[in-house]
């Protein structure tokens, strides 16, 4: 009998002064009761809307049915046949804007909790289980996959597990891309990374940590070097800034580099570590999406006492998580929707306020979005002695400007064929966020995957040849 | 990881290693560097590529001990591995078949530019040099320039090398004294080459430097590293380190690098509190 509840079963998070002063995960995940207990809300629909809803399609139902007969091995079976990195798109995934969005309990009350029981088995099979995978027959063909974020690790995991022999070339210290740098451990431990992406490791992909595609190495050496596919999944990391006055002053950082050293430098720890951080008392941090939501809250547990989202639209055009705007506002994060900065003030050197305008949400445009224009002559002046830009990033040009023949389009992002994600260039492939510009971790894997098959369609047909 | 195949103290505060480094090795030029990390809770900072080995596979670079991190290199011996040693980054710098060229590097700043300076002897440029420093023994490499430089002049502050004042001085007793140069790369610290350029930008003698921002990264993803060049602003890690010293908004920079100024003193008073 199926659970009726109108309501997701609870699950328990932090006290929001607790944890606005550390960096520990917010939501605590599901205990196995819990998890069942939801699991019973799924009405097992025959036409499966959730699955549609899902880039990566996971067999959504089947995996909530063994969970409601608490068989989680089989769930996570299900589950991780069609997606290698379950804890993480549990966490992070967009879910009201995809398999929940669709779920038919939600036509009355909430969908089901997808994300939260894809978390759960994860995590409990990550906790009780912990099989170690068996590593496919290699087929002796060298593929090689540049970046280490959702993308590259998804598509070398699916052709790992295919039998070719995958080189992951990654230009930081650390496996994970955005996982380690940009998303905050209170949203996503980095512990949880680490064995998440080792498992997708563990199918039989080598690394090069510190190795630059575009500097250390070049796509055309990949090719001399015996590569008979290359994926590019360099992601977009290069941030955008306003070009408005004062955006060099002291105190002024890209939301990529505030979070950098507090995520992957750890600075929150300093001077146990050595990666220093400045991140001020009063902070504007600009932009509404989950970049800026993750620098705001960050700014937070460092200890600022104010903490400002400056986002020139309204908060319904907020791109941000619901989840994370909810858990922002909670902690105390102060909204100045349908504002923009216009410049900013120092005193010797170092950030003193921000000048901003009101806007107001003309016309839609043709896509539909009401774009904002500025109401003249209501700037104001905020006292700030920290402003963090987090107005979206674009693909690092690096790959791109040393590898003749890469086509890419006026934002700098890789151009490819929507089907086999093949760039202009044969067997050299290009997925996640830079062919889409700055997206969500789940696309990106989607693009990864896609990827996968393709390359593995056409290395099939060209060793059969 | 990467082997410390050999290190040498170079003086009281400098000092240099060759670390094994395939993937730099095989593709650096003059004018790039390097970001390594010594240990898992440690920071990432910039070095610029000293000289390099193509078939040892090494690349070498110098340093002075200047804080936490540097101290902590400066701990390590040969045998022993950094964690971790990226590159080659930044732009090679754009070496141009001169008839002739200066070169002045202030202390520890003689380092990247001897790279570009035996890259253009090589070229068959004609070089001249001024090596500067605070005392004799802070000026560095004097007999590796010596061999790739026709003339090599010298200024300390306190006279106990070459003529007692700055490099400044030297530059411009020397164009005083008719010399010509089609371009003068300065590197060292930011007054110094800032100094440089007040003299030859009225003169219109090209003049390239080379930055030495905060950067974490260095691979473009963060700005850190942003200076303003020519009124535009760039990151110094993918469009420098060098610049053209004209265009190079010196104060900004020097602003800029003391940022972090409280909290490196911190960590390093906190290092020497520590019991042995």
């Amino acid at each position: 009998m199926a659970n009726m509840s109108l309501h997701k079963v609870k699950m328990k998070e932090v006290d929001p002064v607790v944890r606005s002063g550390n960096f520990e995960e917010v939501a605590m995940g599901y205990t196995l009761e819990e998890a069942m207990e939801e699991a019973t809300r799924c009405l097992q629909c025959k036409h499966k809307p959730c699955v549609s809803g899902c880039p990566v399609n996971v067999r959504i139902p089947e995996f909530i049915e063994a969970l409601a007969a608490g068989d989680i091995e089989t769930a996570y079976q299900v589950l991780t046949s069609e997606n290698k990195l379950p804890a993480i798109c549990g966490r992070v995934c967009p879910q009201e804007k995809q398999c929940e969005e669709r779920c038919v309990r939600a036509i009355k009350g909430e969908p089901v909790g997808v994300g939260r029981l894809e978390r759960f088995v994860a995590d409990y099979y990550m906790e009780h289980f912990n099989g170690k995978q068996e590593k496919a027959t290699t087929n002796g063909i060298k593929v090689a996959v540049v970046g280490s974020g959702p993308a590259s690790i998804t598509c070398a995991g699916e052709l790992a597990a295919k039998g070719y022999e995958v080189t992951m070339f990654e230009a930081l210290h650390e496996l994970g891309g955005v996982l380690v740098y940009g998303i905050p451990e209170f949203r996503l431990p980095k512990d949880l990374v680490k064995k998440e992406i080792q498992k997708v490791l563990d199918l039989g992909v080598q690394v090069h940590k510190n190795v630059i595609v575009g500097k250390s190495i070049t796509v055309e050496d990949l090719v001399e070097d015996g590569f008979k596919s290359i994926f590019i999944g360099s992601g977009a990391g290069l941030p955008r800034f306003m070009n408005i006055e004062g955006e060099n002053l002291n105190g002024v950082y890209s939301a990529n580099e505030f979070l950098t050293r507090v995520n992957l430098m750890k600075a929150y720890q300093f001077p146990y570590t050595n990666t220093p951080v400045n991140a001020g008392d009063k902070v504007a941090v600009v932009g509404g999406g989950n970049v800026a939501m993750d620098a705001a809250r960050t700014a937070k547990r460092l200890g600022a006492s104010e903490v400002h989202i400056v986002y020139r639209r309204s908060e319904e055009e907020l791109p941000a998580r619901l989840e994370e705007v909810h858990h922002a506002k909670e902690e105390g994060i102060l909204f100045d929707l349908l504002t923009n900065p216009v410049s900013i003030q120092g005193e010797n050197g170092h950030v003193a306020g921000m000048t901003c305008i009101r806007m107001k949400l003309g016309e839609p445009d043709e896509s539909g979005r009401r774009s904002p224009v500025e109401d003249p002559g209501s700037e104001f002046s905020m006292p700030m002695d920290t402003v963090v830009i987090a107005i979206g990033q674009t693909p690092n040009p690096l790959i791109k400007n040393t590898t003749v023949g890469l086509s890419v389009n006026r934002k700098g992002c890789i151009v490819v064929d929507e089907e086999s994600m093949e760039t202009s260039l044969e067997n050299v492939y290009a997925g996640g966020d830079v062919v889409t510009g700055a997206a969500t971790v789940i696309l990106a894997m989607g693009a990864g995957k896609k990827a996968a098959e393709a390359i593995h369609a056409k290395l099939t047909q060209q060793t059969q040849e | 990881m990467y082997e410390i195949v050999s290190k040498k103290k170079i003086n009281e505060q400098v000092e240099m290693m060759e670390i094994k480094a395939p993937f730099v090795a095989r593709r650096c030029e003059p004018g790039q560097f390097v970001i390594l990390r010594v240990t898992e809770t440690g920071e990432r900072i910039p070095l610029t590529i000293a000289d390099y080995d193509r078939e040892k596979e090494t690349v070498s670079i110098i340093y002075q001990v200047v804080g936490k991190t540097t101290q902590m290199l400066s701990g390590m011996e040969a045998g022993e591995s950094l964690l971790d040693f990226v590159g080659p980054l930044g732009k090679a710098s754009d070496l141009k078949p001169h008839k002739r060229v200066l070169g002045i590097g202030g202390g520890v700043g003689a380092a990247p530019l001897y790279p570009q300076i035996k890259k253009l002897h090589e070229m068959g440029v004609a070089v001249d040099m001024i090596l500067g420093g605070r005392s004799a023994e802070y000026v560095i490499l004097e007999d590796m320039f010596k061999e790739v430089s026709d003339n090599v002049y010298f200024a300390t502050n306190d006279g106990s090398k070459g003529i007692q004042g700055f490099v400044t001085d030297v530059l411009k007793t020397l164009l005083v004294e008719g010399n010509t140069y089609d371009e003068v790369i300065a590197i060292g610290p930011l007054i110094m080459m800032k100094a440089v350029v007040e003299i030859t930008k009225p003169l219109g003698i090209k003049t390239a430097v080379s930055l030495n921002p905060i950067m974490i990264d260095g691979t473009g993803m963060c700005g850190g590293c942003r200076v303003t060049v020519g009124g535009e602003t760039k990151f110094a890690c993918v469009d420098g380190p060098d610049f053209d010293g004209f265009q190079v908004d010196f104060d900004e920079c020097m602003l800029r690098q003391t940022f972090y100024k409280e909290k490196e003193a911190h960590a390093c008073r906190l290092d020497q509190q520590k019991p042995e």
